[in-house]
């Protein structure tokens, strides 16, 4: 007979067993034997202490997304689980995997209003994949088991353990044994003939063939198989936001980012092909705008993991159901190889003018304030393109995605869902946990970053090396932007007064320097990259910078905007 | 589009909070359930759920898919009323006194195939079962003749009417795929 532990230490021991090397988290009250437990094990799991809990979600969140691992999150009751919702619906959106433990109240207390007591599985039933509360220790390893499981298979998402104190203290034995299989569940749907057949009929008859590529390639590891399936039929493809980076910037057949602040040439060919290909994707209305207008010309082929996302906005002529790692390779097979030369030749004049009327503005203007897409484009080559790229939200994010470029894959984190301002900061801790041997350049505006500066803190205790540019513009960018076209420029609090961000850092013992001209921009990047520390790069860039290209929201995806 | 009565029903685990998972589904869409009815299923463990509800083809295809995505949900469908053998249970309290005064149970027994459940001094309960119109003329004609003082309707419980057993064809897939395991 095993011998007897607590169920802490279980517990400790089943995260173990599901390889867990790093967990983001904060201690109190009621998981304080899971903390004492973990003091244990300090030489197997990294514990990094955040700031605070919306900060431990969002770090293990983007260790999850760099690394393809489960993130793990480990905070307390209360206050603590209601802190930690942003980063569990974020993930939901953004189908992360994610493991949330939160602590409970002891059994004999639920339902009372003790102390730090809240119905942590009543409040993030909708927002998780599944939320479970442990009542008793001989559930422990099965819970923690089924959570990972879950968490990873199939389609990605958050779970949450909610853990009763009275549990964490129970005696138990110990015996592990992983899941891999529930049957009420199926993960991945196995692919069927007459879908694929389907779908390749459309791609071998189609003259302008147009591919839309999601975070369900790079969650499949499937990006090889896509460039092998986008080179065999000659196929010009364009990115999701959450797509990013599963094709190198410079492929070929790489024609840029989709939607509202997309790239021209793919947005205006989304309504002129003959057969649109949507991989991994769900057709956000970010990406569609309208939808009565969205490629109604074009033959839609839908492939995706999770059924409900099919017909959901867009009903396919042919779905394909099942992960992108199974279904490119069969269509590899029954495609034809093909060349559209002329199609894809006709993207350029797009090109062309969006790189005159925006670009070349963006990207190298002579004179005037700093922009942000200069500075993004000099940091992305100062990394030779093979940086992680870690984004808040607004138009710091857009621009990154715009202007960000990419040779590696799982490369671009950002809250694409939820569009959570202060994800950035957290969430490149969490990068920089997940790949240490990469360099992650995280962006942020002055609004998102004071949402969770206090994760300066974390930084400064475990000197993560996160590279962190302020696009300062003293305004709330996006907001203003939407002020400026659609609300007759009535910038209702949008204006900031900001602090002194170097010297905040530089109370955090982090390197750091602010940059109002564009001479002193090349200096100030390449003393940041110098070496692997962390540093506090803040450029006043213009206040009134809009982002262009623009599909205001529910238009149709021709109808530009390109700031003329 | 045009709005019809749905009917869905939910094959799940019987495990804590399941009931709450399926009922978020419509609160998100702000549908309205207009009946629910739960019990455990044939199966050992497994518990059915039949809900109605009107709305659009449309809506009522992404609820069903959004429900069999949860974890614990084993299978999810809907059907129209054609598809289905479905009933509801109705109880009728009335006053003894006003009965035997109207005199005509037999009426009632007679047009209604009702059941007498209970007689006392104080009250009669008639019990009848049937399709929503059918529970509902009772209650109006009762309303009008003797006066009903409590009245309670089950939610629709349903059977389909076609061959396939998607549950059991479900589970012996499901079966199979743990086998290859």
């Amino acid at each position: 007979m095993a011998q007897k532990i607590n169920g802490a230490h279980a517990f400790m021991q089943a995260l173990i067993q599901e390889g867990v090397e790093t967990i983001f988290g904060y201690p109190g009250g009621a998981i304080m034997p899971v903390f004492d437990a973990l003091y244990d094990y300090s030489d197997q799991v990294n514990h990094i202490l955040t700031r605070h809990e919306q900060g431990a979600t969002h770090a293990a969140q983007g260790y999850a997304r760099v690394s393809g691992k489960v993130g793990v999150s480990l905070v307390t009751s209360g206050p603590a689980a209601t802190n930690a919702i942003t980063g569990i619906a974020d993930a939901l959106l953004d189908s992360t995997p994610l493991v949330v433990i939160t602590g409970q109240v002891g059994t004999a207390l639920l339902g009372t209003d003790a102390f730090q007591e809240i119905d942590v599985v009543g409040i993030t039933q909708p927002i998780t994949k599944w939320s479970y509360q442990i009542r008793k220790a001989e559930d422990i390893t099965w819970a923690v088991a089924r959570a990972f499981y879950i968490a990873r298979s199939g389609r990605p998402g958050p779970v949450v353990l909610d853990f009763a104190k009275s549990a964490q203290s129970q005696e138990v034995e110990f015996e592990y044994k992983p899941c891999t299989f529930i049957r009420s569940y199926i993960p991945v749907p196995a692919i069927k003939d007459e879908q694929i057949e389907k779908a390749a009929g459309l791609i071998n008859q189609a003259k302008k063939p147009f591919a839309l590529v999601g975070q369900g390639v790079i969650l499949a590891n499937a990006e090889k198989e896509l460039l092998e399936f986008l080179e065999k039929a000659d196929i010009p493809a364009a990115s999701t936001l959450l797509g990013l980076s599963a094709m190198p910037s410079d492929f070929r057949l790489n024609k840029g980012f989709l939607g509202m602040h997309g790239n021209v040439a793919p947005n205006m060919k989304t309504n002129e092909c003959d057969v649109l290909i949507a991989i991994g994707m769900r057709f956000d209305d970010r990406v569609t705008g309208d939808l009565n207008t969205y490629a109604k010309q074009a033959k839609i082929i839908h492939m995706d993991i999770d059924a409900s996302e099919i017909g959901k906005n867009v009903t396919p002529d042919a779905p394909v159901l099942g992960s992108a790692k199974d279904s490119l390779p069969a269509l590899i097979q029954k495609i034809k190889p093909a060349k559209h030369t002329e199609w894809i030749d006709s993207f350029a004049e797009h090109l062309k003018r969006e790189q005159e009327l925006v670009i070349e503005k963006e990207l190298f203007p002579a004179s005037g304030e700093i922009t942000m897409g200069e500075v993004i484009h000099k940091v992305t080559k100062a990394t030779a393109d093979s940086a992680i790229v870690v984004t808040d939200v607004g138009q710091n994010q857009m621009m990154a995605a715009r202007y960000f470029e990419y040779t590696k894959t799982r490369s671009m984190v950002t809250s694409g869902g939820l569009g959570t301002m202060g994800f950035g900061l957290p969430a490149a801790i969490g990068a920089k946990m997940g790949a240490p041997e990469r360099t992650v350049c995280m962006f942020a505006g002055d609004g998102g970053f004071q949402m969770t500066i206090q994760e300066l803190g974390t930084i400064m205790q475990e000197q993560i090396g996160v590279k962190m540019i302020v696009l300062d513009n003293r305004f709330l960018g996006m907001v203003r932007q939407w002020q400026e076209l659609f609300f007759d420029e009535r910038y209702s609090f949008t204006k900031m007064h900001n602090p002194d961000f170097v010297a905040i850092a530089k109370a955090y013992h982090i390197d750091g320097q602010i940059v109002t001209k564009r001479e002193e921009l090349d200096g100030a990047i390449a003393d940041m990259m110098k070496d692997d520390k962390p540093y506090l790069l803040v450029v006043e860039v213009e206040q009134k910078g809009m982002v262009y290209p623009m599909v205001p929201a529910g238009t149709c995806v021709t109808n530009i905007l390109l700031g003329e | 589009m045009e709005k019809t009565l749905y009917t869905i029903t939910v094959f799940s685990e019987n495990t804590v909070g399941l009931l709450n998972q399926i009922t978020v589904i419509f609160t998100r869409r702000a549908l309205n359930i207009e009946t629910l009815s739960v019990s455990p299923s044939a199966i050992k463990g497994i518990h059915k759920f039949t809900i109605t509800l009107f709305t659009t083809k449309d809506a009522v295809e992404k609820v069903v898919k959004q429900i069999d995505k949860r974890v614990d949900i084993l299978k999810a469908y809907y059907n129209t009323d054609e598809d289905l053998v479905h009933q509801e249970i109705a109880l009728y309290k009335l006053a003894t006194e006003k009965v035997l005064e109207h005199g005509s149970i037999e009426h009632f027994i007679r047009k209604y195939n009702i059941r007498v459940l209970e007689i006392s001094n104080d009250c009669t309960v008639f019990l009848k079962a049937g399709h929503y119109e059918e529970t509902q003329a009772l209650f109006e004609e009762l309303s009008k003749t003797i006066g009903v003082l409590q009245f309670v309707r089950s939610g629709r419980i349903a059977i389909t009417r076609s061959k396939v057993e998607r549950l059991s064809d479900m589970l012996e897939n499901m079966r199979k795929i743990e086998e290859k395991q």
